[in-house]
């Protein structure tokens, strides 16, 4: 879904507000209670399921609380979305020569996806996962679900109907989501650096040293610095 | 159609560490030559600048400056009956491919390997008998001497801004230093870096137990430093991103600041880019090579550029891959035990533990890429008596930061939850009061690990991809387990909140995650034809005017970083081209 002049929150608020529109949306849309909404994201890969899904996972995974904002005020959905619209997630360097097979775990990646492909596939088998056993979308689950949920897919005792090897698909969520938490905000994650307040690194910051001395055991006072502060 | 260049006096295949050493070197002793370059020309002031270059995602997880596995890569499996499959995407190492090539961004660990590994053989044997080494542990002796070595090493850590203490300079143990390194002529050129607080309370550890610390030498320069050749290095920033980035401050040896420049003034020399070397062509004979053909990757043009002497300096993995796709010496079987081009692929083991200490601040992000102090005491150390223990070999044990940063650092006692407020307390509590203690062993040379090329899977240019056959034996798995052990003592004995101990790595050894760019042998130098591929001078037994420079000349794999030697060893080659091979083309050692 491309951005487009309003935005898809506003509006789902207006179809929930009884336009008959809302019994033409994906169930896992009609299911949003328009919280204290962010920033209208704008998706260029995401579609509405594959969004709601992403949104609900970073959201989960990254919960608010006093230590820092939740995934979607970290933008962390969006530079998901970035990511996968972007060189990395159509599979730039990635060598895509057949034949396939999987081979053994100590032979890395052997999928034949993309990260996009293998993000649409994963979310889709994860939702057909989540519909069979609890008969909703994971973005519809209540929070002790969606634990059962994540827990299933990183211990690898959920498995996929598809065939697509649940481990590739979680150990794909998992790096992408603390690349989502930690990088630079250039890339749409870490808004306003949270995810480098939560832990005290300093950013782009250039010189320490004086301060590998001045600091040693001691600590250092983090206000950090991005690239887009420094250019 | 091929278009032929004209002929020049040497070819330089790849222009990182070697390539620049060599270019600078024979541009000056008035040999006419031409680099062939598979990457761009990138700058310190354009391409390394803060803040682009303070990018963790580009750099460490999208690896900006290394070889693209969608043109080229390795198929890998574990043993002979497994099928190979490609490496689809980088992880275990990561060669480098720009100007400069993992010269670039390397994090300047220099050492200098010992007569330990040149005679190890004879070493083990006369200590401790022929039975002590298992039957497929193909070791050998090396050819070589420390002691030919010591200038060139000396070259290199004057060329490369190495900051270190000496331990031992001819034969007097100095203070502070590694007191069993061999003896050096003199000081490095600079002074140790000023130790962080994870290397400080190692190096109380260290001594509390008993052992030898001292600080790891390093091209990363303790302050600003003009070297031999004139070329000027500034002080190290300690701004934490060192490894896998190009250095903004100049401070970081690397090839990009030093040799290569001077070369490129040299009329003597060209540097052609995006020129990526298919092939070594050899003459109809078979005992002399007559230059290359390269691609302009720009444009998919494809050249041959005739040359008196070829020179592969394309990384210790791709120098093996260029000989055996070129036909060049008889390609390694493991079954016969016969040929030796692809012979004794090795790699490096390891063991690390967590510690994590309540209330102290180790500042992660504050750190040179050298800032680690060491011990020694498994390693170089002859006294050890590897007897009880039952392994060959050694390894060295650090404590410090290199590089941690936040999408791949955040420490956490084992049992975490991976997600959650839980994992997010925990994240914030445990970044900056942990630090890890890491050994890096040695791997000998065994008959099952090598290389030869892939029956299946090809390359950008249609070419087979080589296959890495590779695995951990028991030897390994024994060193693995001492490491352990006494990293844990080590840890133990500091007292730490929390502690995720070390163990030792018996799994088979795999693509992912990123271990170390040291890949070694392939292509070994020793005694005779029969057991090497190369003579002491890294020069062909079969085409005496071929030269392949780099890590894929070391008969087996210390537990120290390579480029000590493999920068020596330009040193040494570029004096035996100089001074003897151009007056007198022809093998350097009788076959
Ligand atoms: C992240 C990282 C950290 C490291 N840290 C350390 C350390 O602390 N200490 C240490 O000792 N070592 C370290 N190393 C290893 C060190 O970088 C290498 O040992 C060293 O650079 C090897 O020099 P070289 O000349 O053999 O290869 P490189 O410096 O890699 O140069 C090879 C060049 O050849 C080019 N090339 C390859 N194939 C072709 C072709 N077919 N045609 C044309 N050009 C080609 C490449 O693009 C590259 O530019 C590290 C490596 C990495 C990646």
């Amino acid at each position: 879904m491309r951005d487009q002049n309003f935005g898809r929150r506003d509006f789902l608020k207006g179809a929930v507000a009884g336009s008959v529109a809302a019994a033409n949306l994906p169930q896992s849309a009609q299911a949003q209670q328009a919280p204290a909404a962010p920033a209208t994201p704008g998706y260029s890969f995401l579609n509405l399921d594959e969004a709601a899904f992403v949104e609900a996972l970073v959201d989960h995974m990254v919960p608010a609380d006093e230590l820092s904002p939740k995934g979607t005020e970290l933008g962390i959905n969006i530079y998901i979305d970035r990511a996968l619209a972007g060189g990395w997630g159509k599979g730039e360097r990635l060598y895509m020569q057949g034949p396939w097979k999987l081979g053994v775990p100590s032979q890395g990646y052997q999928l034949p996806l993309t990260p996009a492909q293998l993000y649409r596939a994963g979310i889709e088998a994860t939702n057909t996962h989540c519909r069979k056993a609890y008969g909703k979308p994971f973005d519809r689950l209540d929070e002790q679900q969606r634990e059962e949920v994540l827990a299933g897919l990183s211990t690898g005792k959920v498995s996929f109907d598809s065939g697509l090897p649940v481990r590739v698909f979680w150990t794909t969520v998992y790096q992408t989501v603390m690349e989502g938490m930690f990088s630079d905000p250039i890339y749409g994650g870490n808004r306003n650096k949270a995810g480098w307040r939560l832990i005290g690194f300093p950013g782009a910051i250039a010189v320490h040293r004086e301060n590998v001395e001045k600091f040693r055991d001691k600590k250092f006072p983090a206000d950090p610095i991005s690239i887009a502060d420094m250019s | 159609m091929t278009t032929k260049m004209k002929e020049v006096d040497a070819v330089i295949v790849g222009l990182g560490w070697t390539g620049g050493i060599l270019a600078k070197e024979l541009a000056e002793a008035g040999l006419k030559v031409v680099a062939l370059e598979r990457g761009t020309m990138r700058s310190t002031d354009k391409d390394y600048a803060v803040p682009i270059v303070r990018d963790e995602l580009r750099f460490v997880v999208r690896h900006d400056l290394m070889q693209n596995t969608a043109r080229d890569t390795l198929t890998i499996r574990n043993n002979p009956s497994q099928e190979a499959l490609p490496m689809r995407r980088l992880g275990s190492f990561l060669p480098g491919e720009v100007v400069g090539g993992s010269g670039v961004h390397w994090s300047g660990h220099t050492w200098r390997w010992t007569d330990m590994e040149f005679r190890v053989r004879t070493l083990y044997e006369e200590r401790y008998g022929k039975n002590f080494i298992p039957t497929d542990m193909t070791i050998q002796d090396w050819g070589i001497t420390y002691a030919e070595l010591e200038p060139y090493y000396d070259k290199f850590e004057y060329t490369a801004a190495v900051s270190g203490k000496a331990g031992n300079i001819r034969g007097q143990i100095q203070p502070g230093g590694n007191p069993f390194e061999a003896p050096r002529e003199r000081e490095y050129p600079l002074p140790a870096l000023t130790p962080i607080l994870a290397s400080e309370m190692f190096t109380a550890a260290a001594n509390n137990n008993g052992y030898h610390p001292f600080p790891r030498p390093a091209a990363n320069a303790s302050r600003a430093y003009t070297n031999p050749d004139g070329s000027k290095f500034g002080g190290c920033q300690y701004c934490g991103y060192c490894q896998r980035f190009g250095c903004e401050a100049n401070a970081k040896g690397s090839p990009h600041i030093t040799v290569i420049p001077i070369a490129m003034r040299n009329p003597n020399f060209e540097l052609r880019t995006h020129a990526w070397v298919t092939k070594v062509l050899k003459d109809s004979d078979g005992k002399r090579v007559t230059g290359v053909t390269y691609t302009n990757v720009l444009n998919g043009e494809e050249f041959e550029q005739p040359a008196g002497m070829v020179l592969l300096c394309a990384y210790a993995i791709n120098n093996v891959h260029l000989m055996l796709l070129s036909g060049i010496g008889q390609p390694y079987d493991p079954v016969a035990q016969t040929g030796v081009i692809g012979k004794s692929y090795c790699y490096q083991t390891g063991a690390g533990a967590t510690l994590f200490f309540e209330g102290r601040h180790f500042n992660p992000f504050m750190n040179a890429g050298g800032s680690n102090t060491t011990i020694d005491d498994f390693n170089i150390n002859w006294d050890f008596d590897r007897g009880p223990h039952g392994f060959v070999g050694g390894y060295n044990i650090g404590a410090g930061f290199n590089t941690a940063l936040p999408i791949g650092y955040r420490p956490v006692p084992s049992g975490t939850p991976q997600w959650g407020k839980a994992w997010k307390a925990a994240t914030a509590k445990w970044y900056q009061t942990a630090m890890n203690i890491n050994a890096s062993g040695s791997v000998m040379a065994n008959r099952y690990n090598y290389y030869d090329l892939d029956p299946t899977y090809r390359n950008a240019f249609g070419q087979p991809l080589m296959r890495m056959t590779f695995d951990y034996k028991a030897n390994e798995h024994k060193m693995g387990q001492h490491a352990a052990q006494v990293i844990n003592d080590i840890a133990k004995s500091m007292n730490p909140t929390r502690l995720n101990q070390a163990t030792a790595r018996t799994q088979p050894w795999t693509v992912v995650p990123y271990q170390s760019t040291h890949n070694t042998g392939g292509t070994i130098m020793g005694t005779n034809p029969r057991d090497s591929a190369l003579n002491k001078y890294l020069q062909s037994w079969d085409c005496h005017n071929l030269f392949a420079v780099g890590a894929n000349v070391f008969a087996h794999n210390a537990s120290y970083n390579p480029t000590g030697p493999v920068g020596a060893l330009a040193y040494w080659t570029a004096d035996a081209i100089k001074n003897r091979y151009v007056k007198n083309p022809g093998p350097l050692v009788p076959a």
